[in-house]
């Protein structure tokens, strides 16, 4: 019982300190939707791709397109979560603090989460308009994949935005640490993002969400359990 | 303020050996030595000297290189969780959070703690440290002096048996001043154990009973804080002025 009022306070505390802090919210979300822009812009939406689909390019493509934009963004936000950590020694003092120290890994997951779907819900929708994507017909299942995708990144996003807080480069060497782990989760993510917008005719969206569903349980548990490790000096 | 009673046989803190290295620099050496419980010591030193190491091993902020550290029996590696629970550790570093209030920055720490304290108790440990006034304003617009006392009040919210203070005089005003040393005597009175870290010597040591002086991380002055003022290890230890 301790550990959850643990998990929550911690949760409550980057809850309201990101609440209070709109800057970095405003600022990530406006990232993310101009790197969207950008992408709109680069590829335009005359160009087609010759299928069955008939649809343009960038509209085929927008599923890769959106991931990338939060991918990005999202390694902002972790590296946020732990600058708020580092203002007045605060993570030493997380550190210091008795108890299990998994309860704050796993309130600094939680956190993140919400952080990134909070995100995620401005940017999916300026990404169906700006790429033409129909989304409001496959939003719950659009959600579900999110949701999942989201829960890994956030897991191996916090662990390794913990890992490299006390480094000097910690800007560059959180997404050299944290994309090639990521890969199978942009990938399932990628995969089934299409696969919900285009329609699945070959019955592939279970296997690429079974694959998120392991990468979540494998690795929230063992970042979950590693935490503590990278809290130590 | 009541404190660990069943501590009261066991030395607060045991260092043997004690050692710490950082690169090439030795901060601490060989440094052994035993605080009984309920002892108030004023810990002194030039710069450098190894005051702050010694500090953050005891509070298992920092592993030491060699020898041992035990805080109420406790070693601060292996038994790093029970160590935690018996200290409060004011440093050079406040650990608060800029964006909540002062109330919001205690009740984090006191679930974090692992306290059940209601909104009542958490106004009156502010109401000991003179920040009542204060409780609902948030940390970023605090005063050097206010921010010192709010993590004196984080520090001691769950009454640890042994205090690890550093430089917890610098910012304070007059009234803070006061207001630390009262603490401190109601603290010491209450049983609890004390170190106080400082470079203001002579309030340092009318604030405790024994001093111990380090340099270049060896252990040079141990013994009454009377005995120091004529020890020829008091030059060149800090500021005398009050």
């Amino acid at each position: 019982m301790t550990e959850l009022r643990r998990i929550w306070i911690v949760v409550w505390k980057d809850a309201l300190t990101e609440r209070r802090t709109k800057a970095a919210f405003n600022a990530m979300a406006f990232f993310a939707g101009l790197v969207l822009l950008i992408f709109a812009f680069a590829i335009g939406p005359d160009i087609p791709v010759s299928g069955p689909a008939g649809q343009g390019l960038l509209e085929y493509i927008a599923p890769g397109l959106l991931w990338v934009a939060i991918l990005l963004t999202g390694v902002l936000a972790l590296g946020r979560s732990f600058q708020v950590e580092m203002e007045n020694g605060a993570l030493e003092g997380l550190r210091l603090y008795p108890g299990d120290r998994r309860a704050i890994g796993a309130g600094k997951i939680i956190a993140n989460v919400l952080t990134l779907v909070a995100m995620e819900a401005l940017v999916v929708p300026i990404a169906g308009i700006l790429y033409s994507i129909d989304l409001w017909s496959k939003l719950p299942a659009l959600a579900g994949v999110f949701l999942l995708a989201t829960l890994g990144f956030a897991a191996v996003g916090t662990f390794y935005a913990a890992l490299t807080a006390n480094l000097r480069a910690r800007e560059v060497m959180l997404p050299l640490l944290l994309f090639p782990v990521m890969v199978p989760v942009v990938l399932a993510a990628v995969k089934a993002t299409f696969l919900v917008l285009n329609g699945d005719l070959m019955g592939e969206l279970s296997a690429w969400v079974r694959l998120l569903v392991v990468f979540d349980a494998v690795f929230v548990t063992v970042c979950t359990l590693a935490f503590g490790f990278v809290l130590e000096e | 303020m009541s404190h660990v009673a069943s501590t009261a046989s066991i030395p607060a803190v045991q260092t043997e050996r004690l050692a710490k290295r950082f690169a090439r620099t030795w901060a601490l050496q060989g440094v052994s030595l035993t605080i009984g419980t309920g002892e108030s010591v004023c810990l002194l030193g030039p710069n450098g000297s190894g005051k702050t190491t010694l500090l953050r091993v005891l509070a298992t902020a920092t592993r030491p290189t060699s020898g041992q550290a035990r805080v109420f029996g406790h070693e601060s590696i292996d038994d790093g969780d029970a160590v935690r629970r018996r200290i409060g550790l004011l440093s050079h570093r406040t650990f608060l959070y800029g964006e909540l209030t002062a109330l919001e920055n205690l009740r984090f720490a006191a679930v974090m703690y692992g306290l059940e304290l209601d909104h009542r108790q958490l106004e009156a440990a502010l109401a000991d440290v003179g920040l009542d006034y204060a409780a609902d304003h948030r940390v970023r617009g605090f005063s050097q002096g206010m921010t010192q006392r709010l993590a004196l009040a984080r520090a001691t919210l769950h009454a640890p048996p042994l205090l690890l203070l550093d430089e917890p005089y610098s910012a304070l005003d007059a009234a803070g001043l006061q207001l630390l040393d009262q603490f401190l005597i109601r603290y010491v009175g209450g049983g609890g154990t004390v170190i106080v870290v400082t470079h203001q010597v002579e309030r340092g040591l009318a604030a405790c009973e024994r001093a111990i002086a380090l340099k270049a991380g060896r252990l040079v002055f141990d013994g009454r804080s009377d005995a120091f003022r004529s020890s020829p290890e008091a030059a060149g230890v800090g500021d005398w002025t009050r």
